[in-house]
């Protein structure tokens, strides 16, 4: 079977996937049928922080296929995820109807307080559900189509290209903040309803969307096992190693990434319009330089080039992040830093590649011994 | 002549289409080059250079530093257009009208001097990739190596001697593996002509000795263009050899003809 | 109605009189003795009568003493009150219930006293006219040039045409170009007001250079009044057509100044990256962090010598060098140089480094900004030409910047170290082959550009707020204009960054300050794509990535 095939080498995909499959039945039972006073209850606030760091996981992974695989270090896939995020985040505004606070059936709050009197045209559509998930994949595929096109037929790669994904990023944080874009600007999109008719306080569509998170991020593993098991993922490998020779070798390498970013970016996309509806907000904010290099720092941890290491780097940063924050905010922004600069210099494979490092080690020792 | 008999094998999927780019090869010859003059910057890199190779011959290519060797790699491949002369591949196919990526498909395989393998991959996944017969990205992703394609992987793997290597990571591979796994890779594109730079250089005597049982083994099926700088390598490949100088041809002929011509030993020793 | 036909109604002869005490405070100020500002106060105290008051007044401009105007202005503002107790005079300001006095003559404080304790020197309208212009006779003797050239300036808009004749007298006397020059310009446009039409269009033509607001409102109202002659109208239009030219001209002149200040700060701030990814090929993403901390030198070098503000900058400067200098070479050789020939690696560690330091200085400062002065040789503007000019900080900004570039070329060109960096750029191997301690080298480099950055902070402290985020908004801008110029290009440097710098400040009238930079920046991704070494590429190695 297919799916035999794909994770038939992956020792540590197959445990991640038996742990995600675990959470996603667990959890679930956890909050809904175990009763609150037990210690086995999981509060919904619990819910849908874990239905977070699911997404965080498969950004994680859409990250780790450009750069863990094809070699191209994308400091901007933040806005990939944020520009997912405001396409739900207009379905679901969309949806408030006239349960917002001016009451107008049509025009959100924001647009009613700037005195607009009508829907600007981009947000025609958003009303209907799949108009919306059509909008969540194609929006950061197109940009990721286009940016991706114009940077690689250029030749542009390495650092440059790494700067001007932020430089991308920072552009649309700029744009996103400005009232007139008819986004909310810097208050961004809040106060959602309900989704699918399901109301978004109520514990079981909490719990739905935390379900829904870990599908998506199990698909979404499945699919970029897919693509690195396959002859493409080959090619992408030696283009990460050797671009040149690749092209040497007749292919076309600027179509393979073009291919390899958008893929990535609609993944990413998915990821945010999944963590909107969780955390009940969108603002330009998701879009900040920081928030993509952060990311970069979760794979760099988890180990890159090995897929469930991004996802579980992911996991792990972020479960540090929130406690941390609570407990010693002053501490996390300098934790953070001392990560990027011990990840990089002394665990250039990640905690993934340190552990397998240290598999070999023992392995040799035991040879000799 | 007749035409090249695995032309028409490789008719399934082909890296060139037999009827109409297969070089004509009535007169004998794969490779023509007539009076081609480069210049870079007002130095003449190549200088009125004329040869021709046959078909299914192995020619060495011998002579001093700056004498324009690789340059004439450049102009055949495309990769540098010459000021003036003609360049033709068989009688009909005019290299100096296409561009670099027409000519590699065409069937002219060169292997540069530094081994460029992809390190982070078997043996046999180089050889995949540099054989697939279709590159483009979705055929790439949905690709299965076909019976056909298995066969012209091993069958290259047996003519430079890797079989045995075929699971090996590239990088972990000696130096004069990995220059044959380059040539494998230019083999299993079933090439008819090969441009070979300098492929002992850096190799122990053994391999040396491998490589040049290799190229022998190459000749008649491919026509080959071997460049080198080690005399006891050329004297055990070569039947004939030209002489570069100053990007012009010097002498041409038997090895044996070569050493004794004085005008090549005072090119050779003077310098 | 032109205020000069009401003047000529109420006071006859009043020019008469005003030109008489010039005259007299001329001689006034000739004459060995002048009546005391005293006996003068004392008069006016006393004085029961409008007349007697103005007579009062008089000896009070004659007397010469430095108070006379001010206690003029009060008087006319109703501000000099009798002390019921004494008769003295004194000046009142009111407080709640009651005044805060002080003595006219002396300027002694006199303390409290309530609202019946003293009673106001009234004037009427007459005394009150009488007395502007005895103020504004004193004001044209005053011995300050600029100062003159204020009542001068005044005295136009006050559209009096009675002064026409003093200013002419005092014209004929005066000295200085400026002041003969605003004379003219006064006289001409009092005379705009004129009903002879000669006499108003000799005056549309003299001042159809003026950058006066005033002015322009006359022109505007002259070509609009129906009640004058077609010819003074088309001429007033055409004055106002030649004045707004010449606004828009230095209106582009005033934004090309911006501009090239911008530009000069993103040159500052991007000349030390262009060292260490230019010359070094390491991508610094700490490099905000360095300019931050410059910034905060000097913050901290005000606090230390809080009498010294106006040497804080000197002292900040080689201070902010230093210390950003040996912050830049613990980065190097603790992380960097472990790091070399990845520069993605790099980019990311040093990324790291960045967040410590921000996290470092809002513990030990504050999150909040910081403010810092500015010293007072470097606030004001100067006027290059009326109606244009330049502000002095950002003048000094200008100059500073080109000159820490010219250092910067001497220092690579001329010096030995200069020479040992660029021999490791081009051939690493070589130049240690030849004794060339590359390690040592890299060290200074990195060092070199970090106390650039450090300078670049004390700059920037003087045109923004100081926080810890002041970093993060210089590090994309300087990236880009490193990226833009040609990596390794010192002039590319500078002359993307001038250049950016100019445009954007051109685009801001049109889109706005975001949009702007929006724009820049979607220009600057989109030519990187086209030309990815930038304006001036270097030829020989930089990060390849």
């Amino acid at each position: 079977m297919l799916f035999r095939k794909l994770l038939a080498h992956d020792r540590g995909g197959r445990w991640f996937l038996a742990a995600l499959a675990a959470a996603a039945v667990l959890v679930p039972i956890a909050n809904l049928v175990v009763p609150p006073g037990s210690p086995f209850h999981v509060p919904t606030f619990t819910v849908a922080l874990l239905g977070k760091f699911l997404c965080y996981a498969l950004l994680a992974i859409a990250l780790d296929l450009v750069w863990g695989y094809a070699g191209i270090l994308s400091l901007g896939h933040g806005a990939f995820f944020a520009l997912g995020g405001y396409a739900m985040g207009m379905h679901l505004m969309r949806g408030i109807g006239d349960r917002g606070v001016y009451g107008h059936p049509e025009l959100p709050d924001f647009m009613v307080f700037l005195s607009w009197d009508a829907l600007p045209w981009y947000w025609h559509g958003f009303d209907r559900f799949w108009f919306a998930m059509l909008m969540v994949v194609l929006v950061p595929g197109t940009l990721a189509f286009v940016f991706g096109w114009l940077a690689f037929r250029s030749r542009v790669t390495g650092v440059y290209f790494s700067i001007i994904t932020q430089a991308l990023t920072y552009a649309l944080m700029l744009a996103f903040f400005r009232n007139e874009m008819g986004f909310g600007g810097n208050n961004g999109l809040t106060d959602f309803k309900d989704i699918l008719g399901a109301s978004l306080q109520a514990r079981s569509t909490r719990v739905a969307l935390f379900v829904a998170s870990a599908i998506a991020l199990a698909g979404g593993y499945l699919v970029c096992r897919y693509i690195v098991t396959s002859r493409l993922g080959r090619v992408l490998a030696a283009i990460r190693d050797s671009e040149d020779r690749v092209r040497f070798a007749g292919y076309k390498v600027e179509h393979y990434k073009v291919w390899v970013f958008t893929v990535s970016a609609v993944l990413a996309g998915i990821a945010g319009a999944l963590y909107v509806p969780q955390v009940g907000i969108i603002n330009p904010t998701e879009f900040q330089p920081l928030n993509s290099i952060e990311l970069v720092v979760w794979v760099a941890v988890g180990g890159r080039g090995t897929l469930h290491g991004a996802a579980l780097g992911a996991l792990a940063v972020n479960y540090a992040k929130s406690v941390l924050t609570v407990e010693f905010p002053e501490v996390w922004l300098f934790a953070l830093g001392a990560l990027f600069v011990i990840v990089t210099l002394l665990l250039p494979s990640g905690v993934s590649g340190a552990a397998a490092a240290i598999k070999r080690l023992a392995a040799r020792r035991l040879r000799h011994a | 002549m007749e035409p090249d008999p695995m032309a028409a094998e490789a008719a399934s999927a082909p890296i060139f289409d037999p009827a109409s780019e297969a070089p004509d090869l009535r007169r004998g010859w794969i490779l023509y080059l007539d009076g081609i003059s480069v210049s870079f910057d007002g130095f003449k890199a190549l200088d009125g250079l004329s040869l021709y190779v046959d078909a299914g011959e192995l020619r060495c290519i011998i002579g001093p530093n700056g004498a324009g060797k690789t340059t004439m790699m450049d102009v055949i491949t495309g990769k540098t257009r010459p000021d003036s002369g003609v360049a033709y591949f068989g009688q009909r196919i005019d290299l100096l009208k296409l561009g670099e990526p027409e000519i590699a498909s065409l069937g002219i395989g060169r292997k540069f001097q530094k081994p460029t393998v992809f390190a982070g991959h078997t043996v046999l996944e180089n050889l995949e990739l540099a054989g697939a017969p279709r590159k483009e990205v979705w055929r790439t992703l949905r690709a299965r190596m076909s019976g056909e394609e298995r066969d012209r992987i091993d069958e290259a793997l047996a003519i430079v001697g890797l079989t045995e290597h075929a699971e090996r990571p590239a990088g972990t591979l000696s130096h004069g593996q990995k220059q044959w796994l380059e040539i494998g890779m230019l083999l299993v594109q079933r090439p008819q002509l090969l441009l070979i730079d300098e492929p002992v250089a850096g190799m122990t005597r053994q391999e040396t000795e491998a490589t040049a049982e290799l190229l022998t083994s190459l000749a008649g099926k491919h026509s080959v263009v071997v460049v080198e700088h080690d005399m006891e390598f050329v004297r055990s490949i070569a039947r004939k050899v030209t002489v570069l100088h100053e990007g012009r041809v010097l002498a041409e002929g038997r090895m044996e003809d070569i050493q004794s011509n004085p005008r090549v030993v005072e090119v050779y020793l003077g310098e | 109605m032109s205020l000069f036909r009401s003047q000529r109604r109420s006071t006859p002869g009043r020019g008469l009189i005003v030109t008489g005490l010039v005259a007299l405070l001329v001689f006034a100020k000739a004459s060995l003795a002048s009546p005391e500002l005293g006996a003068a106060l004392e008069r006016l105290g006393t004085a029961k009568t409008y007349e007697d008051r103005l007579l009062a007044a008089r000896s009070i401009a004659e007397s010469g003493h430095p108070d006379a105007l001010a206690l003029l202005g009060d008087l006319l503002e109703g501000r000099l009150y009798t002390l019921r107790s004494d008769g003295r005079v004194v000046v009142a300001a009111s407080i709640d219930r009651g005044y805060a006095i002080r003595d006219a003559a002396t300027g002694e404080d006199l303390g409290r006293v309530g609202r019946r304790d003293v009673t106001r020197i009234g004037v009427n309208n007459q005394l009150r006219s009488s007395l502007r212009a005895l103020i504004a006779t004193l004001r044209l003797e005053d011995e300050n040039e600029s100062r003159r050239i204020a009542a001068i300036e005044e005295i136009g808009r006050s559209g009096d045409a009675e002064m026409i004749d003093v200013l002419a007298d005092l014209g004929a006397r005066e000295e200085s170009d400026d002041v003969k020059r605003a004379i003219e310009t006064a006289i001409a446009v009092l005379r705009l007001d004129s009903d002879d039409r000669k006499t108003r269009l000799a005056a549309i033509d003299a001042v159809s250079g003026s950058m006066s607001g005033h002015v322009r409102m006359k022109l505007t109202r002259l070509a609009g009044d129906e009640s004058i002659d077609d010819e003074s109208r088309e001429a007033a239009m055409r004055a106002l057509e030649r004045i707004e030219a010449k606004a828009r001209r230095y209106e582009i002149l005033s934004t090309i100044f911006f501009g090239l200040s911008l530009g000069s700060v993103l040159v500052l701030a991007a000349i030390g990256l262009s060292v260490t990814f230019g010359i070094m090929g390491v991508i610094n993403m700490a490099h905000g962090e360095l300019i931050m901390l410059g910034a905060y030198t000097t913050y901290v070098v005000q606090r230390l010598f809080p009498n010294a503000i106006e040497y804080s900058l000197p002292i900040a400067i080689p201070a902010a060098f230093v210390i950003s200098g040996l912050v830049g070479i613990g980065i190097e050789r603790g992380i960097v140089r472990f790091l070399y020939g990845r520069p993605l690696e790099t980019l990311l560690a040093t990324f790291g480094v960045s967040l410590v330091l921000q996290q470092t200085v809002r513990s030990v400062f504050s999150p909040l900004n910081r403010s810092v002065t500015t010293p007072a040789w470097m606030s004001g503007s100067i006027e290059i030409v009326p109606g244009f000019a330049l502000t002095l900080n950002r003048l000094y900004i200008l100059v500073f910047s080109l000159v820490v570039f010219a250092l910067l070329l001497l220092v690579l060109r001329r010096t030995r170290l200069g020479l040992e960096m660029r021999a490791v750029t081009q051939n690493r191997a070589m130049a240690k082959a030849m004794g060339i301690r590359s390690d040592r080298v890299d060290m200074l480099t990195f060092g070199l550009g970090a106390g650039i950055a450090g300078v670049a902070g004390v700059a920037l402290s003087q045109l923004t707020n100081v926080g810890p985020n002041l970093g993060q908004a210089y590090i994309v801008d300087s990236f880009m204009v490193v990226v833009f110029g040609g990596v390794g290009n010192l002039w590319g440097t500078l002359v993307s960054g001038l250049g950016l710098g100019v445009v954007s400040k051109l685009l801001e009238p049109e889109v706005g300050a975001v949009m702007a930079k929006i724009v820049v920046l979607v220009f600057l991704i989109l030519f990187i794509q086209k030309r990815p070494r930038g304006l001036f590429p270097q030829k020989g190695r930089a990060a390849e990535g």
